[in-house]
């Protein structure tokens, strides 16, 4: 066998070659020259609305030479929420993660700030609500980008037709669509009566009192228009307060009227309280004219979405933004954060929530009155007033103004529809408010 | 060399149990954000808990009258089955056992649907007897009543078929001796049966107590804890406030105090077992 061996000269004359090949080369960028990027998206609901998502990604990817994977997470069950938790433990996973609500906040620390993306973005978008910068804001830095898919706002989708014919109330010429609600008489004692009026006519409203987000959301909405705070902004408890033994006697006789099992819903016990004919008005999101589109044509024809009854204190919507977070972990920052740059241009949002059927919202002020809102139906311009067109409502979260910390512990722990339950069911007024400064005792932990 | 072959299963049992546990304990001294060592501060911040304590005292009503009722009707079942003809038993023997044999979480959203507020199919059928409707699932008794008749029907069949097997197990020829002597049905069970299954009763009562007290899935899906706390359990507790409310430490705390109740009654338990094993 012959072995041809290399000789110290022509080493030296192939490694000198092979150098200045390749420093003349042209460039050749590959196909995924900028790198890998993994993302965690919220898992929509609707059919078809993560698709929106997948495009966009893909249409970016393309652009800028970035090989994506997404992963569509539901929240079912909290899963979303244990991926976050098992992420920022592990210290490892996806480079972009959406999170709800609370979560930029409860991991603030091992989020990269995007004050970078966010100031352009809102130059461009128009501001966002007090609610996105209280949840996404932390340490004068963005935590976290507000995500168009899975916000919400869960305000009255009301039966137009039982509301005429039990309360006397039009609210399509309330709320007409494609111009300003004209609804200063839709006040907390307004609703109170036709809550009362429609429980007599046996089509009662249909709001839960348990321990799921829309129970709770609607407990924090109603709570703040009579300026009911249980901690306020600086971390004082301020259970015993006239404001809070005002909001619980306004609870206690809404409960009077509300179905008798209320205590034991949850997320879809008041879609299907709306979508099964035998209630007058729900307080959520859209989703649930969706599904009698389909499942009860007759139901969402008659059917309205529109704003929240206003309290001594204003009018408060329960607003619940998602928020697209980029690890101070993950390996691909830079790329991440153009990403969700792009996910944020008016164009992009515009798909996602023509994709979600309107359900999805913008938290930015220049992006509420999108084409989709106006056209949805039937009955046309149905959710027109979803997205608050005309700002007559003040975007809120419940539990707030309370440091995010211990308010999402009041929130998660449902701590207001469980005081209001415990007034409505029986207890002292001061049994009830001594246990819900007890609680918030407890949630001062650090 | 006997080392060297067990080496595989220690290592398993270090990776799979005794690693999360220690770690469970790690974050248990760990303040809110987990960046501080607090000692024992969680432990002492939940005795002062009301809702801890009265989670403690959930547990322990689902889960001994959960058992209880799994034992009894287990032991009646198996008595039932293991006096039919030999011939039709196994069909009815696979048959009581399909409750233990679907996913819990299936099952139980199938109970969710028959105690729905909206479409409850219980109330339905009430309705016909002019009774109702019950508030399954937002009523303080009910809600209670509710997941512990869940995990009694899913329970029951592993006591039956425990029992059962217990039962076969049993010589004739000390039934026809107590026949002989003149007991009766009740002499016979208290005299002869008990005596001979309380090594199984024992085994299986433990068991469960475990399993009960560690119930997550069907509290979760039922009622996730309420209505107003009273049907949360230690597991639901601690997700509730490990993983919903960011606290991971204080969660860990509360799944951690199952640990000294359980060892508790497995101490005396098994204890039992082997008195009565050396006896024998």
């Amino acid at each position: 066998m012959s072995r041809k061996t290399l000789t110290r000269r022509q080493f030296v004359a192939a490694t000198a070659m092979s150098s200045a090949a390749l420093i003349t080369a042209p460039y050749v960028r590959g196909a995924y020259a900028a790198g890998k990027l993994s993302i965690g998206f919220w898992d929509h609901w609707v059919p078809g609305a993560n698709k929106a998502s997948t495009d966009l990604v893909n249409e970016w990817a393309a652009k800028e030479k970035v090989e994506v994977s997404i992963d569509y997470i539901t929240s079912n069950n909290k899963k979303l929420e244990l991926t976050v938790a098992a992420e920022a433990q592990a210290k490892s996973g996806h480079d972009i993660l959406q999170m709800p609500t609370w979560w930029p906040h409860a991991y603030a620390d091992q989020l990269e700030p995007v004050n970078d993306i966010m100031e352009p973005i809102i130059k461009q978008n128009g501001d966002v609500n007090g609610t996105v910068k209280y949840l996404g804001q932390g340490g004068g830095k963005w935590l976290a980008v507000p995500a168009t898919v899975g916000s919400q706002i869960k305000g009255p989708c009301s039966r137009i037709d039982l509301m005429k014919k039990h309360a006397g109330i039009d609210v399509q010429a309330m709320y007409p669509a494609g111009s300003a609600p004209k609804a200063d008489n839709w006040t907390m004692d307004t609703f109170l009566k036709a809550a009362e009026a429609c429980q007599k006519a046996g089509v009662a409203f249909g709001i839960g009192l348990g321990e799921t987000t829309d129970s709770v959301d609607t407990a924090g909405a109603i709570f703040q228009s009579f300026g009911a705070e249980l901690v306020n902004a600086k971390g004082d408890v301020t259970v015993k307060t006239d404001a809070v033994r005002q909001a619980l006697e306004f609870y206690k006789k809404l409960i009077a009227v509300l179905p008798p099992d209320a205590a034991s819903w949850d997320d879809a016990s008041n879609n299907k309280w709306l979508i099964s004919g035998r209630g007058a008005l729900i307080l959520n999101p859209p989703s649930a004219w969706a599904v009698a589109k389909r499942d009860a044509p007759q139901i969402a024809e008659q059917c309205w979405t529109h704003s929240m009854p206003a309290g001594p204190k204003g009018r408060f919507a329960p607003f619940l933004p998602y928020f697209w977070g980029v690890w101070a972990f993950g390996k691909n920052k830079p790329a991440a954060k153009s990403l969700l740059a792009h996910l944020s241009q008016p164009s992009s949002i515009e798909k996602f929530v023509a994709a979600s059927g309107g359900y999805d919202l913008p938290a930015f002020a220049n992006l509420t009155k999108l084409k989709t809102w106006a056209e949805e139906g039937p009955p046309k311009g149905t959710l027109y007033h979803y997205p608050d067109p005309h700002g007559s409502q003040t975007m809120s979260i419940a539990a707030s103004p309370a440091p995010p910390k211990i308010a999402q512990q009041i929130y998660s722990q449902a701590t207001l529809t469980k005081l209001a339950l415990r007034y409505a069911r029986g207890e002292t007024m001061d049994q009830a408010l001594a246990w819900a400064e007890g609680e918030c005792e407890g949630f001062m932990r650090s | 060399m006997a080392f060297f072959l067990t080496l595989p299963l220690i290592l398993l049992i270090a990776l799979l149990v005794l690693y999360p546990a220690f770690y469970s304990m790690h974050l248990a001294t760990l303040n809110k954000s987990m960046q501080k060592f607090v000692g024992f501060a969680n432990f002492t911040f939940l005795f002062k808990r009301d809702t801890f304590w009265m989670v403690v005292r959930q547990s322990c009503i689902f889960a001994i009258t959960a058992v209880f009722f799994k034992a009894l009707l287990g032991f009646i079942v198996a008595h039932f089955v293991h006096n039919l003809p030999a011939k039709g038993q196994r069909k009815w023997r696979g048959m009581l056992l399909v409750p233990w044999v679907i996913p819990p979480a299936m099952s139980t959203l199938a109970w969710l649907w028959l105690f729905d507020p909206s479409y409850s199919a219980f109330n339905y059928t009430l309705s016909f007897f002019g009774v109702g409707p019950v508030p399954w699932l937002g009523d303080t008794f009910w809600a209670r009543f509710s997941v512990i008749l869940v995990n009694v029907w899913y329970g029951a069949p592993f006591f039956m078929i425990m029992y059962l097997a217990a039962l076969k197990s049993v010589p004739d020829q000390l039934y026809e001796a107590a026949a002989i002597d003149g007991a009766n049905w009740w002499q016979r069970i208290w005299y002869v049966t008990l005596p001979m299954m309380r090594n199984i009763i024992a085994i299986t009562t433990l068991f469960s107590l475990i399993v009960t007290f560690a119930n997550f899935d069907i509290v979760r899906i039922l009622t996730s804890g309420g209505p107003l706390d009273s049907t949360h359990i230690f597991a639901t507790w601690a997700f509730q406030v490990g993983i919903q409310s960011s606290d991971i430490p204080l969660g860990a705390c509360v799944s951690l105090f199952m640990v000294p109740i359980l060892a508790v009654a497995a101490i005396f338990i098994l204890r039992d077992v082997s008195k009565r094993g050396n006896e024998a």
